[in-house]
C-alpha cells in the first residue's frame, strides 16, 4: 500500500516535473498545510489569504495547493510528504504542532524548502516565521482592563505552550497597569478549533462572572457567545472578525502574512531563499490592531493608540520591568526588557496570574 | 481555588444545553442499531444538518423551519447509506465511514457561502410564572422548544420499542433478520425506514450546534459529536434512558471540566477529558452482567436469498 502511494506519488511528480519543461516554464509550486479549515475566520483564514496574495502576486508562475484541517501530528507528516513528492518547491506548514513532523520531512527532501510558522526549531531548508502577537495583545489587555466592570478577564487558551502563555502575559501585564483590581481565569480548551467548546468555554467565563473574554483559539464561536450575553466585550484573534462589530467585538489581532509570504517565494523564483527565523510585530506590519469601535470610550482608545504608536516605533517593548514571575522570584530588573530566547521558550506566569500552567 | 464562582443552576442549564445535540444523534443511532444496522456515518449526517438548518434558518429567518431543513437534509444525506448497504449490500462499516468523510466535505461546500453570517435565533419558551420557581425554573424552564423535543424523542423512542408492535417488529429485525423475513417483514423497507429516521435525529442535533449552541456555521463544527453519539449508544446498550443519562455524563463532564478551570481548581484537563471514557469502559463492564446485548443481527448484511 504504502509502496503504491510512494510510486502514485512519484509517478506524479514526474507528469508534472515534464509538464513543467514541455510548457518551457517551470511554475514554482507551493504547498499549504493548515490545521483549521479556511473558513474558520481566524487563523486559518488569514494564512490563506496570504496563499491567494501569492497567487495574486505571481499569477502563472506559481502554483499554490494547500490541505486542510490537517492533524497536528503523523497526519500532517504524511500530508507534507505528499507534497514534496508532488513536486512542491516550497512548503508551509502554518501550526505550531507541525514542528516535529516539518523537521523530520524536511530531512527526507533537502531540495524542498519549508517554512514553519511559531515553531523554534530550523534547519537547512526549514525556516521559522512568527508574528509577534504578544504586542497586539498588551494593546487589548490595556483596553480589556480599561473595560472590565466586573474586574474579571475570561481568558481560552488552546494548549499551554510559549505562544498561548506569552500572549496571557502580555494581556496580564497591560490589564493590570490599566486597572490594579483586574483578575484573569483562564480555561484551557486544548484545541485550536471547535466551535462548541470554545461557545461553552466563553459562556462558562462568563457565567462566572467576566465581562471580557480574550481568546487564543480559532473560531468567532466566543464573540457569538458573548454577542448573546450581552454586556460583554470580545476581542477578534487571528482576523479581524469585524462582522462582531461595534460589539461585542471592540478591537482585534490581525495576522497579515501576505507580504512574508510574497517575500519567501520570490526568494525561491531568485534562488536567495535561506533559512532565517523571522519574527516581526506591530512595527512589521505583520500583526495588525483592528480598528478600535466606537463600545470604547475615546480616551481609552487614545490611550490604545498610544500604545500602538510606541511599541510599532520600538520605544516601548511589551515586557519591560519590573516584572516578577508568579512565585514572586525576580525576572526582569527595572527597565530591564525580555530578550527574544526567554520569550520564545515563556513557561511560567506574571506576578499576579492566578492558577498553574497545565503540565 | 473558588468554588463558589461556579452557580450550580447555571452550570446544569449549561449541560442540558451541551448534551441536547448528544441525545438527538444517539438516540437515532439508537434506533438504527437496533433494526441491525451499524451506521457510522452520524457525524456525517450531523454536519449536513448544521449547515441545511443554518442555510434554511438564515434565508427565511425561521429557525423552526432550519430546523425541519435539518432533519430533511439528515434524512436524505442518510440515503447515500440506504443505497449502499441495503440495495448494493456494502459493508456498513466503510459505507459509514464513507458517509461521515462525504457530509463533512459536502458540507463544507454547501456552507460556502454563510461563513460569518448570523442566524435568526431561537427564542426559549415562555413558560410564564413557573419559571421563576427557584432552582428548577432556572435551570428546567429557560430552554429553546427544542431541547424539549429531544426529551420527549427520548421517551417516545422508549415507549415506541418496549409497548407497540412498530417497536417489536423493529427489534425482531435487528435481533434476527432472517427470522423477521421468514416471518413476512420487510427487513431491507423497515431498515431504510430507520436509517432515515436516524438521518432525521443526527441533523436536528447537528442544527442544534450550529442554532444553538454556537451559533454560527463554520466547517467541521461538530467536531466529533457525532462519534461520542456512537460510543454513547454501546455505553447505554441500547437502551433509551441510559442515552439520556449518558448524554448528561459526557455533555456534564466536558461542562464540568471548564468550569472548574474557570474556579482555578488544579485538576489535569487530561483526565477529565477522558473520563467520560473511562466511565464508559467502567460501565461497560458492570453492564455485562446485564444480558442486553448488542442486537444480535448489528453489522450484518441482509439479502433475502441468504
Amino acid at each position: 500500500m504504502k509502496f503504491t502511494k510512494l510510486m502514485t506519488g512519484a509517478a506524479m511528480a514526474m507528469a508534472l516535473a515534464t509538464g513543467a519543461l514541455a510548457d518551457g516554464h517551470a511554475k514554482t509550486k507551493l504547498g499549504f498545510v493548515y490545521v483549521g479549515p479556511v473558513g474558520d475566520g481566524g487563523w486559518t483564514y488569514e494564512h490563506n489569504k496570504g496563499r491567494l496574495a501569492v497567487e495574486a502576486e505571481f499569477g502563472d508562475a506559481v502554483e499554490t495547493v494547500f490541505v486542510e484541517n490537517v492533524a497536528e501530528g503523523p497526519d500532517s507528516e504524511r500530508v507534507m510528504t505528499q507534497m514534496a513528492l508532488d513536486g512542491a518547491d516550497m512548503i508551509f506548514t502554518t501550526s505550531f504542532g507541525y514542528m516535529d513532523p516539518t523537521i523530520n520531512v524536511a530531512a527526507k527532501f533537502p531540495n524542498v524548502k519549508f517554512e514553519h510558522a511559531t515553531g523554534y526549531k530550523r534547519a537547512d531548508n526549514v525556516s521559522t516565521y512568527s508574528a509577534r502577537f504578544y504586542e497586539g495583545r498588551a494593546i487589548q489587555g490595556h483596553i480589556a482592563g480599561k473595560m472590565t466592570k466586573s474586574n474579571t478577564v475570561g481568558y481560552i487558551g488552546s494548549y499551554p505552550i510559549p505562544e498561548v502563555i506569552r500572549g496571557i502575559n502580555s494581556a496580564f501585564l497591560h490589564a493590570r497597569k490599566a486597572n490594579p483590581d483586574v483578575q484573569f481565569k483562564i480555561v484551557w480548551a486544548y484545541t485550536w478549533f471547535d466551535p462548541a467548546k470554545e461557545a461553552d468555554a466563553a459562556k462558562v467565563l462568563i457565567e462566572q462572572g467576566a465581562d471580557v473574554i480574550l481568546q487564543h483559539t480559532d473560531s468567532t464561536a466566543p464573540q457569538a457567545a458573548a454577542q448573546e450575553a450581552g454586556n460583554v466585550i470580545t476581542f477578534g484573534q487571528a482576523s479581524d472578525m469585524a462582522q462582531y462589530a461595534p460589539l461585542p467585538r471592540v478591537s482585534s489581532i490581525i495576522d497579515d502574512w501576505a507580504p512574508y509570504y510574497i517575500a519567501r517565494t520570490k526568494a525561491v523564483m531568485d534562488g536567495t531563499w535561506e533559512s532565517t527565523d523571522t519574527w516581526d510585530g506591530i512595527g512589521a506590519g505583520m500583526v495588525g490592531i483592528g480598528e478600535i469601535s466606537d463600545a470604547v470610550p475615546a480616551d481609552v482608545k487614545a490611550e490604545a493608540l498610544a500604545l500602538k504608536a510606541s511599541i510599532a516605533d520600538g520605544s516601548y517593548m511589551p515586557f519591560t520591568g519590573p516584572i516578577k514571575k508568579q512565585d514572586g522570584s525576580d525576572w526582569l530588573a527595572d527597565g530591564e526588557t525580555a530578550d527574544d530566547g526567554t520569550l520564545a521558550g515563556m513557561n511560567f506566569y506574571v506576578e499576579g496570574i492566578e492558577g498553574d500552567i497545565p503540565q | 481555588m473558588d468554588l463558589s464562582a461556579i452557580n450550580p443552576v447555571l452550570f446544569v442549564a449549561g449541560f442540558l444545553v451541551a448534551a441536547t445535540p448528544l441525545i438527538f444523534a444517539a438516540v437515532g443511532e439508537l434506533v438504527v442499531e437496533r433494526t441491525g444496522v451499524l451506521n457510522l456515518g452520524v457525524e456525517g449526517m450531523m454536519i449536513m444538518g448544521a449547515i441545511c438548518g443554518f442555510a434554511t434558518a438564515v434565508e427565511t429567518g425561521s429557525p423552526l423551519l432550519g430546523f425541519v431543513a435539518a432533519a430533511v437534509g439528515g434524512a436524505t444525506i442518510s440515503l447515500l447509506f440506504v443505497f449502499l448497504t441495503q440495495v448494493m449490500l456494502a459493508n456498513q462499516v466503510a459505507s459509514g465511514l464513507a458517509l461521515t468523510l462525504f457530509g463533512l466535505g459536502f458540507s463544507a461546500l454547501m456552507g460556502q457561502s454563510y461563513v460569518g453570517v448570523k442566524p435568526p435565533r431561537l427564542g426559549d419558551v415562555d413558560f410564564g410564572p413557573l419559571s421563576d420557581i427557584p432552582v428548577i425554573g432556572p435551570i428546567l424552564l429557560t430552554h429553546d422548544i427544542i431541547l424539549y423535543l429531544g426529551l420527549a424523542l427520548v421517551a417516545a423512542v422508549w415507549a415506541t420499542l418496549k409497548f407497540t408492535r412498530i417497536g417489536l417488529v423493529l427489534r425482531a429485525v435487528g435481533e434476527n433478520h432472517d427470522a423477521a423475513h421468514a416471518l413476512g417483514y420487510k427487513v431491507v423497507r423497515i431498515r431504510t425506514a430507520a436509517i432515515m429516521f436516524g438521518g432525521a435525529c443526527a441533523g436536528l442535533g447537528g442544527a442544534y450546534i450550529s442554532l444553538i449552541r454556537v451559533p454560527q456555521w463554520t466547517e467541521g463544527m461538530t467536531a466529533g459529536v457525532g462519534w461520542i453519539a456512537l460510543a454513547l449508544v454501546v455505553f447505554a446498550s441500547w437502551k433509551p434512558w441510559r442515552v439520556l443519562a449518558g448524554a448528561y455524563l459526557f455533555g456534564g463532564i466536558t461542562q464540568l471540566q471548564l468550569n472548574l478551570q474557570g474556579a482555578g481548581v488544579a485538576i489535569p484537563v487530561e483526565y477529565l477529558a477522558m473520563s467520560p471514557y473511562v466511565i464508559t469502559i467502567v460501565v461497560l463492564v458492570i453492564l455485562s452482567a446485564d444480558k442486553s446485548a448488542a442486537p444480535g443481527s448489528l453489522g450484518r448484511t441482509f439479502h433475502a436469498s441468504s
